[in-house]
């Protein structure tokens, strides 16, 4: 197991160097003057020139990414355009907000989906399943904004139970702002967990070893949670997993919406101010985080999945098992 | 020589079970209701676009620049009434007309990034799954890279880099898509590639880029276009979400997203410029969603009950 | 010698979406204690449903048992409740299913499976026994102990269909039920399956229902055959009725395509034509379509199945005249 775990990590690496590349070269064409955004408008030219010379804009393009690098390792990811702040304190301020909404709302999505999709997939075109398969439909399909709104012209502007935006301090006040941005986030991400375990769990269920177990005996309880579940969890997961990415995305809608100060909010003022240093900042920590969740999910695999498992809990399997890479 | 090769061609052969196999999925299409339903909106909203496009070429565009982009202050978030069935929005102008016109945009966009990035995307896919080995894990290792990245926030950093605009967002959607229609070709190549009458055309001789085209690629198509066409759901409400932040279609063009970031601000006084657009991308969005899962139910045999 | 098991005209349909599917029509069929009775016919000829049908294991919907009951020990198994059921499945009847691939819970060691069936109808065992009752079955057919904590995969099909085994005899059932148990087999396994499953039935006394297509088998192991064609029993007996004794055309054919040593046939007779659309059964009976000897009256009258002498039946007019049978 630990073998399998540092494999992943070292694999993970790579691919993180190359991301923060791609964006780096994705960013670095960007139209900006970032000295006379530091400087104001009224500054000399030489007093421009001396300050692209300190920011670096002057280096060649390796140059210059070698230098991010070197201080990215460090945790450092230069300063704001803006303001001048340091990005890697910003964005350390601003993380913590962004995985409240974030676990929350992928809490939110797993505890809805998952039993929706079971109950729909073993009582099957049922009313129930119909009705599920409705919403789940009609859900994935909103456009995130468009449900906040009118999640907000309901809940907070008629109703004034639940605040619009912000969020609040104080145990109590944080969880009553955490609702609406949780909902919004984690809809569509709970109705497609529940349609991709309903379809997973309908695929079990014609599986032979469904009737082996029906014909031991077992309670039909049994082999819905134990037999039918564990199996079909591991497409779940991969799902999950797979449209964290979406849900980091939704993020960044969601909490411009919400006003919700995290990452993502962050990354939208940054590009409507040019300061790509806190955009790529932003990208890159999203990436990371994103990254990490993946490795995770890889993690929860070989837990349930016995084939993974024993491929490195056993001595006696060849050295060089084959990595999953299959989609 | 090329008529005996035609004679003995599998390909001749492929084409005729093709068609039965695709007869098969149309009657399994047809067959679901909800698949057709969702045909029929796309269709629909296919005949809208194209009227909308007939329309500003005849009238060159006065039509267009009379009706949908010209303010009318007096109009200012007028209801819905019969003369204006949508309401009007906050420059006064006609909201249906404006979702009408902006189907253009919201859908095309949506849909051509797709298709962008299948184009794009699925030759590497299908080269990395036929040559296997280093070729494999070069391109791999790129599209790993690639996925890594959260796909709205490499399109926004793309908009990003190239500026605020239609294009650079249909660019910057294509680009962000590509590693995953990557993915999906070389893992159906992968299922194809090791069948028999790929043997048998390698053994007369073809070489690798027929064999890709010609023998792999055909039979490999369906989880593609499967994907392809569930794909362009979430791309178009990624065109609507970038509208809505401010990155992807710019005032005064009509765009449903981009109405709906304006309708944002007035959301209380006027509920109904809220709702239309919304209800247009619904609406839309599970129009394809409908026939992307009618189209994996009627091609994937699995599934056939 | 007892009747364990009495089939009286068992109808069983499913109900599907392009029209109904006459699985099973008027089947009788009777099992005697430690008797193994072969039920053979090709594919498609409803013996699964028929021994689902037994385990009360048929999915509904769409499949419907229309008719007809099933006599267990003086109870009728298509009227017993939920739980009377599942204390009878595994532990006075259990089966064994056709592909072992695909019959075991490939998230779950096998010890823990055979363990869940000894558990489920011991349930005044503590843990700790059962698991080593589950070891004791592994050892019985010829898997060591040690074992018992892999999972599935780690299995040849061999070896998991002795795991499949070992679970069905694992609470000493009274009626084995074995659906083509050795097809998915390679020969050489085939024949070490077939002898351990005999030795074993010798050791319990359990009374089988062998499912299979091949006579050898049938020869090999079973007292009594019944002959089955799509949906109905055409003919059974004893092993000699059938072998030597032929009476049913079907039954005919079915030897004719056996290959036999001591002859030097240039071709085997397979038997021309195929079984009747299930949706679209004839009027008249079944097979005539693919008899040689039919005549006006089997295109247009059903036969009944008759009794011919001794416990040799048949379901043919051809023959039934012939023998001089009554209706």
């Amino acid at each position: 197991m630990a073998r399998y775990i540092i494999k992943r990590i070292l694999l993970a690496i790579p691919v993180l160097i190359g991301a923060t590349f791609l964006v780096f070269t994705i960013l670095f064409f960007t139209p900006s003057d970032p000295a006379r955004m530091i400087l104001g408008s009224s500054a000399t030219e030489e007093a421009i020139e001396a300050m692209n010379e300190e920011l670096g804009i002057n280096d060649p393009f390796f140059v210059r990414y070698f230098n991010y690098m070197k201080g990215l390792v460090q945790g450092d990811m230069g300063r704001s355009y803006r303001n001048n702040s340091s990005v890697s304190e910003t964005i350390a301020g601003r993380l913590g907000n962004t995985l409240i909404l974030a676990s929350a709302g992928m809490l939110f999505a797993i505890i809805i989906g998952i039993p929706v999709g079971i109950l729909s997939a073993v009582k099957q075109y049922s009313k129930i399943d119909n009705a599920t398969m409705f919403i789940t439909l009609f859900l994935t399909a909103v456009p995130t904004f468009w449900y906040a709104l009118i999640l907000v012209i309901i809940f907070a502007l008629k109703l004034h139970w639940l605040p619009a935006s912000g969020m609040g301090v104080g145990l109590v006040p944080l969880l009553k702002s955490l609702i609406l941005p949780t909902i919004t986030l984690g809809s569509g991400y709970a109705a497609m967990i529940a349609r991709t375990t309903r379809s997973s769990v309908l695929e079990v269920i014609r599986q032979d070893y469904i009737d082996t177990a029906r014909a031991k005996g077992v309670s039909e309880k049994t082999v819905i949670w134990k037999h039918m579940l564990k199996n079909a969890l591991i497409p779940i997961v991969t799902v999950v997993g797979l449209n964290f990415g979406s849900l980091l995305g939704g993020s960044v809608l969601t909490e411009t919406i919400f006003s919700w100060p995290g990452v993502g909010r962050y990354v939208v003022d940054s590009i409507s101010y040019r300061d790509t240093n806190a955009v790529l900042g932003s990208v890159v920590t999203l990436t990371i985080l994103f990254t990490i969740v993946n490795l995770a999910v890889d993690i929860i695999y070989a837990l349930i999945d016995p084939r993974i498992k024993s491929q490195y809990a056993v001595k006696r399997r060849k050295k060089h098992a084959q990595s999953e890479n299959a989609v | 020589m090329h008529k005996a090769k035609t004679q003995f061609d599998p390909a001749v052969k492929d084409k005729q079970e093709q068609r039965t196999l695709f007869q098969q999925a149309v009657r399994q299409f047809k067959h679901n209701k909800m698949a057709v339903a969702g045909l029929i909106i796309i269709l629909i909203l296919l005949a809208i676009i194209i009227a909308t496009v007939v329309i500003d070429i005849v009238t060159d565009q006065s039509f267009y620049n009379e009706h949908v982009i010209k303010q009318d202050l007096s109009l200012r978030l007028a209801k819905p009434s019969a003369e204006h069935i949508f309401g009007c929005d906050e420059y006064g102008r006609d909201l249906f007309l404006r979702i009408i016109w902006g189907t253009r945009l919201s859908l095309t966009i949506g849909i051509a990034a797709i298709f962008l990035s299948v184009i794009i995307g699925a030759p590497f896919g299908i080269i990395a799954g036929y040559y296997g080995k280093t070729t494999d894990n070069i391109i791999m290792r790129f599209m790993d890279v690639l996925l890594s990245v959260p796909y709205i926030l490499l399109a926004m950093a793309i908009v990003a880099a190239l500026g605020k605009s239609t294009i650079n967002l249909l660019i910057a959607l294509s680009v962000s898509g590509i590693a995953k229609y990557a993915r999906i070709a070389r893992a159906s190549v992968m299922v194809v590639k090791d069948n028999e009458y790929v043997e048998a055309a390698r053994a007369m001789g073809a070489n690798d880029f027929t064999i890709m085209f010609k023998y792999i690629l055909p039979n490999a198509l369906a989880p593609i276009l499967v994907q392809l066409s569930l794909g362009i759901g979430d791309s178009i409400l990624a065109v609507a979400g970038l509208s809505f932040l401010g990155l992807g279609v710019q005032y005064p063009q009509a765009e449903w997203g981009a109405i709906l970031t304006a309708a944002r601000t007035y959301m209380l006084q006027a509920w109904h410029v809220s709702i239309f657009p919304g209800i247009a991308l619904i609406i839309s969005v599970i129009a394809f969603n409908l026939f992307g899962d009618g189209l994996r139910d009627a091609l994937d045999p699995k599934l056939k009950r | 010698m007892g009747k364990i098991l009495e089939i009286h005209d068992l109808k069983v349909c499913f109900h599907t979406e392009d029209g109904t599917v006459h699985a099973l029509n008027n089947v009788d069929l009777t099992l005697e204690d430690g008797i193994t009775l072969g039920l053979v016919g090709e594919t498609g000829a409803g013996k699964t449903t028929l021994a689902k049908s037994i385990m009360r294991l048929i999915p509904s919907p769409p499949g419907k048992i229309e008719n007809g009951e099933i006599i267990y020990d003086g109870k009728n198994i298509l009227e017993l409740s939920d739980t009377d059921i599942m204390s009878i499945r595994g532990q006075e009847i259990s089966m064994i299913f056709q592909d072992p691939m695909s019959s075991l819970n490939p998230v779950i060691t096998v010890g823990d499976q055979i363990a869940e069936v000894i558990q489920v109808h011991n349930k005044d065992l503590d843990k700790k026994e059962v698991f080593n009752r589950a070891c004791e079955m592994l050892e019985m057919v010829g898997i060591s102990a040690d074992r018992a904590f892999d999972y599935p995969h780690q299995f040849s099909g061999g070896m998991k269909q002795r795991v499949v085994i070992a679970m069905a005899l694992a609470c000493n059932p009274r009626i084995l039920i074995a659906d083509e148990p050795t097809t998915a087999l390679d020969v050489t396994i085939q024949a070490q399956v077939l002898e351990m499953m005999r030795e074993l039935k010798q050791k319990f006394n359990t009374a089988t229902l062998l499912i299979t297509h091949d006579l050898g088998v049938v020869a090999q192991m079973c007292e009594k055959v019944a002959i089955m064609y799509a949906g109905e029993i055409v003919e059974s007996g004893t092993v000699h009725d059938i072998f030597n004794n032929t009476l049913h055309p079907y039954t005919e054919g079915l030897l004719g395509a056996i290959p036999k040593i001591h002859l030097h046939e240039k071709r085997l007779q397979p038997i021309e034509g195929l079984m009747p659309d299930p949706m679209d059964m004839p009027k008249g009976c079944i097979f005539c379509d693919r008899c040689k000897y039919a005549t006006e009256r089997c295109k247009n009258e059903h036969p009944q199945i008759t009794n011919v002498g001794g416990e040799h039946t048949v379901r043919c007019f051809l023959r039934q005249d012939e023998k001089g049978g009554e209706e």
